[in-house]
């Protein structure tokens, strides 16, 4: 268990690291979901699998994907005037491939070795969570439903110019601000 | 997990949020800062959760869903704000985004 908690955290800052330097903002992005599925490893250790599954399907999952739908949707990579064939470079995704790879065999490391028990201490279920949420978090909840939907709100405002220059360019152009 | 020290677990969450941290100081590209802070919350949620599982009490991993959903608001609006600016400046620079003359 030490041993996968500490290359795990290897993991996650070597791909931290590599995504504050490099120069394209694909290629970082392809890091941070590595860095970000090994935050998750590190939760399910740590006796969380219910945020360790919510990392991955919000964080790595959701979160990134409209990360790279930005990036996609302005070009805005180093590389992006050039021809697709120089984008799948072996070097462009060795270094993700390879980190993900580890935390393959990580994972398999982990369930090969321990059947049952794959935390030392005690694993607080997703029950114990919904408890607390719908409990003495409940306030805190309604206030996160509320920024949520502020969050909302904001996109579509600030989005708005958008879809009008979609629908219709000219009236699009003129309310450009 | 009983062999790590949470000491450790917390340096590593400090290490994360520093790098984030440098990722969104250093970086003049707004797709890199956004990504800077992303990390910088997760790091502060490890931390959470670390602490949470330390104790033994489910309050930790509240914290962290509450974490996530200021991420998410953040990066929604974030990017809208973004693709806004992009479109008025054709540039993700920040420091080209000087109309106020600040």
């Amino acid at each position: 268990m030490e041993f996968a908690f500490y290359s795990a955290a290897l993991i996650a800052l070597v791909a931290t690291a590599l995504v504050v330097t490099r120069r394209s903002a694909a290629h970082a992005a392809l890091y941070l979901v590595v860095s970000l599925l090994s935050v998750a490893l590190i939760f399910f250790l740590v006796g969380a699998p219910l945020v360790a599954a919510l990392e991955i399907v919000i964080y790595a999952g959701a979160i990134m994907v409209l990360l790279v739908f930005f990036i996609m949707t302005l070009n805005v990579s180093v590389e992006a005037r050039r021809p697709e064939s120089e984008w799948l470079q072996v070097r462009a995704w060795l270094g993700p491939a390879l980190l993900a790879l580890l935390l393959a065999a990580e994972l398999a490391y982990l369930l090969w070795r321990a059947p049952g028990g794959m935390t030392g201490g005690r694993t607080i279920p997703p029950q114990d969570v919904s408890v607390a949420l719908f409990g003495p978090y409940a306030l805190a909840v309604e206030i996160a439903s509320f920024l949520l939907l502020a969050g909302l709100v904001g996109a579509y405002r600030l989005g708005s110019h958008f879809i009008s220059a979609m629908q219709d360019p000219a009236e699009g152009e003129e309310e450009g601000s | 997990m009983n062999g790590v020290p949470f000491e450790h677990g917390l340096l590593l969450a400090a290490l994360l949020f520093a790098l984030g941290l440098a990722g969104t100081l250093a970086r003049r590209n707004l797709v890199f800062t956004l990504m800077g802070i992303e990390i910088m919350l997760n790091a502060a949620g490890l931390a959470f959760v670390l602490a949470g599982a330390h104790w033994g009490q489910p309050d930790g991993q509240v914290m962290f869903l509450f974490i996530l959903v200021v991420a998410a608001a953040e990066v929604s609006v974030g990017l809208a704000l973004f693709l806004g600016l992009y479109r008025l400046l054709r540039t993700l620079d920040p420091d080209r985004a000087r109309l106020m003359k600040g």
